[in-house]
Order: structure tokens, then C-alpha cells, then sequence
């Protein structure tokens, strides 16, 4: 059977024997960096398409449904709509900054992208520390941000800058411990072995009520770290027009916007690979005939249903809850979240020493 | 006590939350049931709210009459002279004068559609239409005169 593991080492082996050791490294990051960038394409389109559909059907609408089949290539034509729209920069502006923001922020999507495993053995990095590297470089995503808000000399864009910077430094100590519980769990930072002890069952089902409370932490955490309403006050619409890319237009719009479906594919990603086990088949305990009935289904498909079942509940929670004001979101993370999280933790370290999940 | 309170908060929100989200995944799961009108699609069969305000008519029945006294209530009410209302003399069979309308002139380009003159007019000669298609070529299509050519006030309207 075809899987992604078995065209990688294909085209591995066929490069070796065809040029030396250095330019089989060379092309085949060149390769990887193409699929990535491919993947990203194709996730913005996908991406845009679901979010407007699943807004349509919670509202009782229809959604797009003019361009293509059922309006399936609307997003297609939205993006040769801003392709061809003029970037703008506006005289007051940072110049230099103001047209490196967005492409920081790709950056930063696109390093996320290396450590998390898309199938069984297929991963661009497998790194030792993982989830050190993940929680490390999701931080910088507040950087492109705030250069964005203050590069724009706008008192709108350095607003909705100022409340995301709040907003993303509080939320990543929560989103951090919840992640934290599952590295105690497992007993590892590399997002494989995490993955691999997940085997006989998801962490999700092994461990009890405190890690649903993590993960339920841990939903809400990555909810606000992305901007995404209910907590999208770097843009909030109705007080700021669009927060910190109001001056941006045409592509260099098109990259933020790019970057926030990215960004919320990843953490739905990391979510699924740390909680619902990534690429790993439900597996229940030793019910082997089971577990070899599940296998049936390939890994990549289990890692992209998980993950887009996470993007799903986020979506959800976006067109269901009203946004916060500041002072709520932050008393919902220091009043809230964090205490209980830090709570759970000690729960759950106690949980692993004395061996009280499956 | 403090943790309790603290406790009963939490799951009380959760509920909440849970409750609104109940709610829109009914919404989602039941999406053949919209709410929204295919517009051009189905323009003969478009079916209006009944307050949807298009723009404002004045109301003539089959002889050719309206109610409209001239009184210029409604261009008082109006906020953005929308209205202008310009008067004439009749002169009654019984030698008397009296005022009537001589044209009602609406601009359609200014109106908000707020309905302040149809609630301000005594005698319900003006009323919300629910045509809405009022695009034009040309700006001067825009100011319209409501009462139609040779149509007077009908008998016993004050």
C-alpha cells in the first residue's frame, strides 16, 4: 500500500543512487520546502472555504455558493483577486518593517510546520525536544504582530498590536502547562515518542478527567493565541476596522491572513499529535482484533481527521461565542485558567508517579 | 465560602457555554433549513417581512383621490428634507379657498427610510412601499413627485 513514508524513502533512495550524499540533502530540501509551501496554498484554500461554510450553515445561510461547484472555488478566486490588488504602503509608515511583518509571520507558520508528523515516519524533523521547539517558535508569532501594529503609525493597528501582545504572552502560560501535562505523561518532548505511546490508547482516553480538563484548557489557550474570536481583540471589527493589518492590502494582506489559518491548523495539529495521538489509529487496550481493523485506515488520514476535527471545534467556538472585552480576557486567564491549570498539573504529575492511568 | 463560589462559577459558565453551543450546532446540522433569500434567483416569488420599508408612496384609490391634506406634517418630521411639499389654492364650488397639494416631491436619493413622516401624517395618505430596486442611470430619476397627475383630495378628508 502507498503511504507517505514509502514515496519519501522512494525518492530518497532514487536521488542517492543518482547524485552524491550533499545534493541529495540539497534537493531534497528544496523538495520538502515546495511541499510545504504547497501545503500551505492549499490549506488557505481549503481553509477559508470550511470556515465561511461552517459560519453559513450556523447562521442559517447558504455561504458561497456562486463561483465553481457549489462555490468551491471562491476562495480560489479570492486569492487571484488579492494577487492582483496593489500592496499598498502608507507615507507615514515604517517602511522596511511595515513589508517585513507578514512575511515574519509566514516564517514563523512555516518553522512550526517541521516537527509535526503527518503519517506514521513521516515527519520533516524529527527533533528530541519537540515540544520545547513548538511552544518556543509559536511565541514569535506575537512579534510579527506587534511589528505590524507599530509599523503602520496607526493608532488603530498599534492597538489591536498592544491587546494581542497582552493576549499572547498570558495565553501561553496556560496553553504551555496544559502541554506540559502530556510531556509528563509520556515522558518525553519528541513529538514521535509521544505519539508512539499513545499506542494503546490516546492520552485523551488514558488519562482520566485532568487531562480533559488540560485539553479543554488547552483548546481555549490555542482559541486565543491564534486571534480567533472569541478572543480576536487584535482585530475586533467593530472597535478597531482590522487591528493590526487595517494599512495592509493586496497580498501582503493575503500573507496575515494566510498565516492566522495556518497558524490555526498547527496548533490543531500539535493538539491532535499531543491529546488524540497525531497519526496513531484508535487503539483500546489489548483488543488486538480491534486495533488491526483500525490500522486498515491509513495514518495520514487519522493525523488530517483529528486535526481537522480540532480546526472544526475552533470554527465552532468562533460563530457561537460573543468576543470578550480585555479585562475579561484576561481575568478568564489569570483568575481562571491559570490557577486551575497549575492545579491540574500537580494532579496529573501525581497521576504519572504513582501510575494511576492506563 | 470562597473555593466553592470560585468552583460553582467555573461550572456554571461551562454550562453556558455549553448551552450556546448546543444551539448552534442544531443550526449547523440543520442547514437545509435557511433563512436567507436566493435574491435574483427568485425575484418573482421574493417574500418581504412585512415592516420592510422600501420607499415612500402616497396611497390613490381607483377614482383617482388621496388623503393628503397638504398639512406638511410630514416635512416637518422629516430629518434629512426629504420631502418638499408645495401647496396651491382650490377655489370650493362655494367660493371659499382652500389648500390642497400641489406637488409632493420626494427625494429618494436622501431618504433614510426611517418612516417618521408615514407615522407623522394624520390622515394616512403616505405609506412604506416595499419596491426596492432603485437603481438608475441618471440622479434627477431620483426626485420623484408622489401624487399623480390630476388626482385631488378625496371628499371628506380634513
Amino acid at each position: 500500500m502507498w503511504s507517505f513514508s514509502k514515496i519519501s524513502k522512494l525518492i530518497d533512495s532514487w536521488l542517492s543512487v543518482h547524485f552524491s550524499s550533499t545534493w541529495t540533502m540539497v534537493i531534497e530540501m528544496v523538495i520538502a520546502g515546495i511541499a510545504v509551501i504547497t501545503l500551505f496554498a492549499l490549506l488557505g484554500l481549503v481553509l477559508v472555504l470550511m470556515e465561511r461554510r461552517v459560519a453559513a450553515w450556523i447562521q442559517i445561510r447558504l455561504g458561497p455558493n456562486r463561483v465553481g461547484p457549489g462555490g468551491m472555488l471562491q476562495s480560489l478566486a479570492d486569492t487571484l483577486k488579492l494577487l492582483v490588488k496593489e500592496g499598498m504602503t502608507p507615507d507615514g509608515a515604517d517602511k522596511f518593517l511595515f513589508n517585513l511583518a507578514p512575511f515574519i509571520a509566514m516564517i514563523v507558520a512555516m518553522l512550526l510546520m517541521a516537527p509535526i508528523a503527518f503519517a506514521s515516519d513521516f515527519q520533516l524533523w524529527n527533533l528530541n525536544i519537540g515540544v520545547l521547539y513548538v511552544t518556543a517558535i509559536s511565541s514569535l508569532m506575537v512579534i510579527s504582530i506587534l511589528m505590524a501594529g507599530w509599523a503602520s503609525n496607526n493608532k488603530y493597528s498599534l492597538m489591536g498590536a498592544m491587546r494581542s501582545g497582552a493576549q499572547i504572552v498570558s495565553y501561553e502560560l496556560s496553553a504551555g502547562l496544559s502541554i506540559m501535562s502530556i510531556v509528563v505523561l509520556s515522558g518525553s518532548l519528541n513529538l514521535n515518542e509521544i505519539i508512539l505511546s499513545q499506542a494503546d490508547g490516546w492520552w485523551i482516553f488514558k488519562g482520566h478527567i485532568p487531562v480533559v480538563i488540560a485539553f479543554i484548557i488547552f483548546i481555549i489557550a490555542v482559541t486565543a493565541e491564534t486571534n480567533r474570536a472569541p478572543f480576536d481583540l487584535a482585530e475586533a471589527e467593530s472597535e478597531l476596522t482590522a487591528g493590526f493589518h487595517t494599512e495592509y492590502s493586496g497580498m501582503k494582506f493575503a500573507l496575515f491572513f494566510l498565516a492566522e489559518y495556518i497558524n490555526v491548523f498547527i496548533v490543531c495539529a500539535i493538539g491532535a499529535t499531543l491529546f488524540l495521538g497525531g497519526w496513531m489509529p484508535l487503539h483500546i487496550g489489548h483488543w488486538q482484533a480491534f486495533n488491526h481493523v483500525m490500522d486498515f485506515i491509513p495514518s495520514s488520514i487519522w493525523f488530517f481527521g483529528k486535526t481537522f476535527f480540532l480546526i472544526f471545534l475552533i470554527m465552532w467556538f468562533r460563530w457561537t461565542f460573543p468576543r470578550l472585552r480585555i479585562d475579561q480576557l484576561l481575568d478568564l486567564e489569570w483568575k481562571y485558567l491559570l490557577p486551575i491549570s497549575i492545579f491540574n498539573i500537580l494532579l496529573i504529575t501525581l497521576m504519572a508517579i504513582l501510575g494511576w492511568h492506563f | 465560602m470562597f473555593i466553592l463560589k470560585y468552583i460553582k462559577e467555573v461550572f456554571s459558565g461551562l454550562q453556558s457555554l455549553a448551552v450556546g453551543l448546543r444551539r448552534t450546532l442544531y443550526y449547523f446540522s440543520h442547514h437545509k433549513e435557511i433563512i436567507t433569500q436566493q435574491y435574483p434567483d427568485n425575484r418573482d416569488t421574493l417574500v418581504f417581512p412585512d415592516r420592510f420599508k422600501g420607499e415612500v408612496v402616497m396611497v390613490h384609490d381607483d377614482n383617482n383621490e388621496h388623503a393628503c391634506t397638504g398639512c406638511t406634517a410630514c416635512e416637518l418630521a422629516c430629518p434629512n428634507a426629504t420631502i418638499k411639499i408645495i401647496t396651491k389654492f382650490d377655489i370650493t364650488p362655494e367660493g371659499k379657498k382652500k389648500k390642497a397639494i400641489d406637488k409632493f416631491v420626494y427625494h429618494l436619493e436622501l431618504c433614510t427610510m426611517c418612516n417618521l413622516c408615514v407615522v407623522a401624517c394624520p390622515t394616512d395618505a403616505i405609506k412604506m412601499a416595499q419596491t426596492f430596486e432603485h437603481s438608475v442611470f441618471n440622479r434627477a430619476e431620483l426626485t420623484k413627485v408622489l401624487n399623480k397627475p390630476d388626482s385631488k383630495i378625496r371628499e371628506g378628508v380634513e
